[in-house]
């Protein structure tokens, strides 16, 4: 079974968002989108300073057998990206919602929060792939 | 197995200073003069420095730790391993061949281009199709030839509203990789349960920005596209023109004409149905078929022949409307005389033959495994050329994935099938058989999966840990990736 | 039946276990009106005497005559013991190595291969292969414009120095990605691109190509012109000749930061001519844009036991993975052919490999010189020159290589079609195999054309 923590918020394409308060939130892939992907070897991540809309292509994790395309959960500005994975893009499959977090995006429409799903819809939505 | 205790070095390992091949180099040399210091090379290419009997010796020892079709059966689904024919090889490596330059007069190339014009024509009788290019060097430069005349159509009628292409969710992944090289963009159609074109999403999908669609017939799933008559009917009412991509044309030769499936260009995979050597990965050809609204964009050179029945190239100045070269010269000449040597041996039966025996081999292995207890992914219908095997029950239970059964075939002396190919069959095997294996060895390959199985259910270890008679056991991929290292460099 | 072993008890057994009466009830799927008519149009097979008889005839039939024509194809001296291990079986019939445990011989030779091409172009990796020479420069372009992240202008600075048929194949593989080829011109005193000519403020450059040696067998300031890329945020690719390369500097020093990106025709490694294929193009880059690379790339790893081995690696980036994202739809290259060049160059050595282009240099020197003592022939440009070099005639090109030509000798390349303002000249190249006899008879042979 996936680990998903029930205080954070998910999207239909395997993302994680943490919201941290102050306007901002931090990105991350699912642990169970990190175990279906297996062993990271490549981490792109966007640069800071992008300005991003809600949807849209701006990170690839990569391993041996797949390269998946991360999305940004909402609309916003690249504030920072986890320079640690460059060296250490295993940490997504050790540690997917801390160590392993993508990039942190300052929200431009607080709004778009309420398209989320919370733990509950996404466990359900990964039960249902499973199957 | 005695390969296991031989760790072969790297040629540059068996380097030694100032050892020098003579008998390649004593006469030559000559002075500098006309290169200013500035310019020449300061200190010389670390090449290894080896005596002939060296290499010979290196590069024989790693021949043989390869697997190949002349040393074992290669079921490689998709990648049609048949046997390649000596006499292609051979003949197309008569010294009036090798020593053409490719920029001689055509006078002085008759020879040659008889030959390929020939291949041409044959070419066209066994598509259906108007014209036929050799040029593109790979299937892949075929896929790129064939949707950028498709580009080129529209574009000449002014019809610059269509920006994409369609390719089925089994497709080869060159199809879509290519759409994007041709400047399209990609929307890909879903395959429904009995492996065919879901027709009413394509139907929701085509409209005026449908530039075309990709489709391989048969398709990667292994089987005929029964459908293909709708389809071709909605992509044209569309406006858009359908794509042939003849990665498994060996299936159908002479029984199908693509040109009558309704296909407006298409390319072959000489590699593979005219058994072309895969060479550990090329060099293939991949030549285009065209029906006749698609005839002025074809790429050059093109053979065409004059009144007196002297052969020449076609170039810019025949083809004005031409997407262009796709090589410097010809493309990979050498590969189509050993095609047109293949098609000159078989002829118009052995054309035929091809079909039948890769179609029987294809359903006899299939009637046989799944005798022997194994699931098909498509168990309702008829394998064309190949099929495929789906291992996800044994991927639950035992808990034996399709890598591991592909890596334990090894130890058997058998190369894999191909694995995770299409992605949209789980834990899955492709296998391609070839016309050119007897029942023996089909027979050989059951009894190998049969054990294997056998092996999983009674402790999943021994498929986890193989190969084991191989020169390695399994490489580590992610380690392979994570720390790249892909040169090797003199130690400090 | 050609190359089918079944025998008659074989399928008859067969079609029971598949449960059919005949092989064509298992095409039943086909709907019959898609049936084909028998290929008339096809000859009845032949065996395989009497298909040698034709091909020899075939083969026979064309003209060998003296070559003194490079123009991108050269005539070398290929050692009997490349072709001999080249064709044998296992790697002439085995697939691209995705199977790596069962391909250790093709996996291994490439990896020595990637170090032999890193090596000779002072590049710090490189791929396993491309098509040939042109379509390499082609990818090289399209690398370019992915690696370049800075540049958005998709603007690629092309000399009208790089060979006429590579910018062709550039133009038709590239232009549907709104990228732009901007013609620099060369200088006609040189026949090279005067680093001097170049704007101060080009404005935003994605990549700068730079040839060398040039078409015209002219030697480029690489240096300079690599300086002059970086300083403007370009990218530097070099299409250089592979020979040409044990004597000259190398891309990677070139300039004070090397070249970015660097691509060629592997062809005068141990390729025959073989009217223009199969040949092979080559690609290096600086390790930091790698994944920018098309094409397979192998990596040491090891094996469940610590073992050293070989994989197909950073597979992401490939179609059969990334589908439409792609660094290329390229997935077949050219195996075989980098299989003979890592065999050539490991059998040549650096001393050989130096030997040849030594030869070379001084073969088409001493060529130039000779027929220079002819009345109104004379060297067009003025810059050094590797093993081409570009004449002027005073009669049209086209009529003294065919008088050439009825005397046995195919005398070089017409640049007047690619070069309108280069009318009545002809590239010349000596390679190796010429020696001075045959320099002798394209002198005497030039004499009695223009007398």
């Amino acid at each position: 079974m996936s680990n998903i923590p029930s205080e954070l918020k998910y999207t239909k394409s395997h993302e994680w968002v943490r919201i941290e308060g102050d306007g901002t939130v931090t990105v991350g892939i699912s642990d169970h989108a990190q175990a279906l992907l297996g062993d990271m070897v490549f981490v792109e991540l966007p640069e800071p300073g992008t300005s991003l809309d809600a949807g849209e292509e701006c990170a690839v994790v990569e391993s041996v057998k797949a390269a998946s395309d991360v999305y940004a959960p909402m609309t916003g500005e690249v504030l920072a990206a986890n320079e640690l994975l460059e060296d250490a893009p295993e940490t997504i499959n050790t540690d997917a919602y801390n160590d392993g977090w993508l990039f942190r995006i300052k929200l431009a429409d607080e709004a778009e929060l309420k398209e989320l799903l919370d733990a509950e819809a996404y466990a359900e939505l990964v039960a249902e792939e499973d199957h | 197995m005695t390969q296991r205790a031989v760790c072969e070095p790297l040629i540059f390992e068996h380097s030694r200073p100032g050892r020098v091949n003579r008998a390649q180099s004593a006469h030559l040399g000559g002075e500098l003069n006309g290169i200013p210091e500035s310019l020449r090379r300061k200190h010389p290419p670390r090449l290894p420095e080896v005596s002939e009997l060296d290499a010979v010796r290196h590069y024989t020892r790693l021949s043989q730790k390869n697997f190949s079709i002349d040393t074992h059966f290669y079921p490689l689904g998709s990648c049609t391993m048949k046997y390649n024919p000596r006499a292609c090889n051979t003949l197309a490596s008569l010294p009036g061949f090798l020593g053409q330059h490719p920029l001689s007069a055509a006078r002085d190339s008759q020879g040659i281009l008889a030959c390929l014009w020939e291949l041409q024509e044959m070419l066209k009788e066994v598509t259906g199709m108007s014209a036929v290019s050799l040029t593109p060097m790979a299937g892949a430069q075929g896929e790129f030839a064939g949707v950028a005349m498709i580009r080129a159509y529209h574009d000449a009628r002014g019809d610059d509203a269509r920006t994409e292409i369609l390719v089925p969710d089994a497709a080869h992944g060159t199809n879509p990789a290519t759409a994007t090289m041709c400047g399209y963009t990609v929307r890909e159609i879903p395959t429904d349960n009995q492996g065919d074109v879901d027709e009413e999403a394509l139907k929701a999908a085509v409209g005026p920005h449908t530039a075309g669609i990709m489709l391989t017939n048969p398709s990667t799933l292994g089987v005929f596209e029964r459908r293909i008559h709708e389809i071709a009917r909605i992509v044209h009412e569309a406006g858009g023109l359908l794509y042939y991509d003849g990665a498994n044309l060996n299936a159908i030769l002479g029984k199908v004409k693509p040109g009558d499936m309704g296909f407006d260009v298409i390319h072959m995979n000489l590699h593979k149905t005219f058994s072309t050597p895969h060479g550990g990965g090329g060099p293939g050809a991949g030549p285009v078929g065209v029906s006749e609204h698609l005839q002025p964009f074809m790429p050059i050179p093109v053979v065409g022949r004059d009144d007196s029945g002297a052969f020449r190239w076609l170039d810019e100045h025949d083809l004005p409307q031409s997407i262009g070269r796709l090589s410097a010269h010809m493309g990979n000449t050498g590969i189509l005389l050993r095609a047109y040597i293949y098609a000159l041996m078989l002829g118009r039966e052995g054309m035929v033959r091809i079909a039948d025996y890769a179609t029987l081999n294809a359903n006899y292995l299939m009637a046989r495994l799944r005798d022997a207890g194994f699931d098909m992914a498509l168990p309702g219908r008829r394998a064309t050329h190949e099929f495929i095997l789906t291992l996800k029950h044994q991927a639950k239970e035992p808990g034996v994935t399709a890598m591991d059964f592909a890596k334990r075939l090894l130890d058997y002396g058998f190369h894999a099938p191909t694995t995770y190919f299409p992605l949209i069959i789980p834990e899955c095997l492709l296998i391609e058989p070839t016309e050119t294996e007897s029942k023996q060895a089909l027979d050989a390959f059951v009894e190998a999966m049969t054990a294997i199985q056998a092996e999983a259910e009674k402790d999943v270890e021994t498929l986890k840990g193989a190969p084991y008679s191989l020169p390695v056991r399994r490489l580590d991929d992610v380690k392979a990736a994570r720390e790249l290292d892909l040169r090797w460099q003199a130690k400090a | 039946m050609p190359f089918i072993p079944h025998t008659e008890d074989d399928t008859r057994a067969m079609l029971a276990a598949c449960g059919v009466d005949s092989i064509e009830d298992l095409f039943d799927e086909i709907p019959p009106e898609l049936r084909a008519d028998a290929l008339d149009g096809i000859p009845p097979g032949r065996d395989e005497l009497a298909v040698s008889r034709l091909l020899h005839a075939r083969a026979a039939q064309d003209a060998q005559p003296l070559c003194f024509t490079g123009a991108g194809a050269y005539e070398h001296h290929i050692p009997a013991a490349v072709w001999e291990i080249t064709t044998r079986g296992e790697y002439y019939s085995a697939y691209t190595p995705y199977q790596a445990e069962a391909s250790q011989g093709t996996l291994q030779l490439l990896y020595e291969f990637q170090t032999m091409m890193s090596e000779l172009t002072a590049m710090e990796v490189a791929n396993a292969s491309l098509y040939d020479g042109a379509t390499a420069l082609a990818e090289a372009v399209l690398m370019a414009v992915r690696a370049n992240r800075k540049s958005k202008a998709r603007r690629i600075l092309m000399p009208r120095t790089v060979h006429p048929r590579y910018r062709g194949v550039v133009q038709a593989i590239v232009h549907h990605q709104g990228i732009t080829l901007e013609l620099l011109d060369y200088d006609t005193a040189g026949g090279h691109i005067n680093p001097a000519s170049l704007p101060t403020t080009p404005g935003d450059i994605t990549a700068l190509v730079i040839p060398q040696p040039n078409f015209f067998g002219a030697l480029e300031d690489a240096d300079a012109l690599t300086d002059w890329a970086h300083t403007h945020g370009a990218l530097v690719i070099g299409v250089v000749n592979p020979t040409a390369m044990a004597v000259i500097t190398p891309p990677g020093e070139w300039g004070a930061a090397g070249a970015d990106i660097v691509c060629g025709e592997g062809q005068p490694l141990g390729i025959p001519l073989a009217s223009g294929g199969p040949y092979f193009g080559f690609m290096c880059c600086k390790q930091k844009i790698v994944r920018q690379m098309p094409g397979r790339i192998i990596g040491a790893t090891v094996d469940l036991e610590g073992k050293r081995g070989y994989v197909l690696t950073l597979q992401a980036r490939e179609q059969h993975i990334r589908r439409s994202k792609a660094t290329s739809n390229i997935c077949t290259n050219q195996g075989l052919m980098t299989t003979a060049a890592t065999i050539y160059m490991a059998v040549m050595g650096p001393a050989g490999l130096e030997g040849v282009a030594r030869q070379c240099h001084a073969n088409t020197r001493a060529l130039v010189q000779q027929l220079g003592e002819i009345d109104g022939v004379e060297t067009v440009f003025d810059r050094p020159t590797f093993h081409e070099t570009v004449l002027r005639l005073p009669r049209p090109t086209a009529e003294v290589l065919a008088g050439l030509s009825e005397r046995g000798i195919f005398g070089g390349f017409d640049l007047s079609a690619d070069y309108p303002e280069l009318d009545n000249t002809l590239l010349v190249c000596a390679t190796e195999t010429r020696n001075e006899t045959d320099m002798d008879a394209y002198a005497a042979a030039l004499r009695e054309v223009l007398a």
